[in-house]
């Protein structure tokens, strides 16, 4: 008789530090201050965000690993640092050309970017946490199985 | 049930204030045997960091699960000025005789916020989370089940 063993997760921080704004271009002034309140000053403002990626899976038999977190690094490197560390989340980070850079959205398109780099390789994604400020983080856990 | 846009937002409180653990259903000397230093009668004092965890889904127009300027209020007027700066066993009668654990005030907490926010949001995000921080060694925790 086995003992049941819970799922194991690894977990690695990354941080970039980028700046944004938050409005709709369709909204009168009035109404992205009313929204976003002083997220919404046009000319921008930054934060070092940073972000904590969650990987579930079996440590793998021969290296006893469940995910090598070399290659953890170089896919947060490629996928986040690169594109967006000293950016302007608005202006040179799509999707957020078309949608505001809000927290919430943040940690939605890490999650997209990183799910199919890691996933089906012996793991899966868990969760993205994405802190704005140590006051203010969002969790993103993906679609229900 | 949890959707690819389902999500928790957090954010973290401060309040500072004095309490004395002390059970009434227990003696003095056992009160001073189960508290240790807890037990002092002239109470003592913490800075403790109460964090708000809300899930539900992202509206689509705002981007966002709550606003969170409208959390920090509702969470001021729930917990914050009923307990900031207090002496909790003095001036919160919710605890009504019992020990002013921080076990009490997370799920007194718990009760508030969980209705405080299902009057705020009725068809948005809902309270998922409460963490409550007595000082950066101790903390407590209570989550709701069906988040991964």
């Amino acid at each position: 008789m086995g003992v049941a063993v819970p799922p194991l997760r690894i977990t690695r921080r990354a941080e970039f530090s980028a700046s944004h704004f938050c409005r709709r271009a369709e909204w009168s002034e009035e109404q992205n201050r009313a929204v976003y309140g002083e997220a919404a000053n046009p000319y921008g403002h930054g934060h070092n965000w940073v972000v904590e990626v969650t990987l579930e899976g079996e440590p793998d038999p021969v290296t006893g690993m469940v995910f090598d977190l070399k290659a953890l690094k170089e896919i947060l490197h490629s996928e986040l640092i690169e594109p967006m560390d000293h950016r302007f989340l608005n202006y040179e980070v799509p999707p957020f050309d078309r949608i505001p850079p809000t927290l919430e959205n943040v940690a939605l398109e890490i999650w997209r970017r990183l799910e199919p780099r890691v996933n089906g390789l012996g793991c899966r994604l868990h969760a993205v946490r994405v802190y704005e400020t140590e006051d203010y983080f969002a969790e993103c856990y993906g679609p229900r199985t | 049930m949890l959707r690819a846009a389902d999500m928790i937002v957090t954010r973290r409180y401060r309040f500072s204030a004095s309490h004395r653990m002390h059970s009434a259903g227990l003696s003095e000397e056992a009160n001073r045997a189960v508290y240790g230093k807890c037990n002092n009668p002239f109470g003592h004092g913490h800075n403790y960091v109460l964090e708000v965890s809300v899930g539900g889904s992202v509206d689509e127009r705002t981007g966002r699960v709550v606003d969170p300027t409208c959390l920090d209020e509702l969470v001021r007027q729930t917990v914050l000025t009923a307990w900031d700066h207090r002496n909790l066993n003095v001036e919160a009668a919710e605890f009504a005789g019992e020990p002013v654990s921080s076990e009490n005030l997370l799920r007194i907490a718990w009760r508030r916020l969980a209705s405080a926010v299902a009057r705020a949001f009725p068809h948005g995000p809902r309270l998922v989370r409460l963490r409550l921080e007595e000082t950066r060694r101790n903390s407590f925790e209570m989550m709701e089940g069906d988040w991964r």
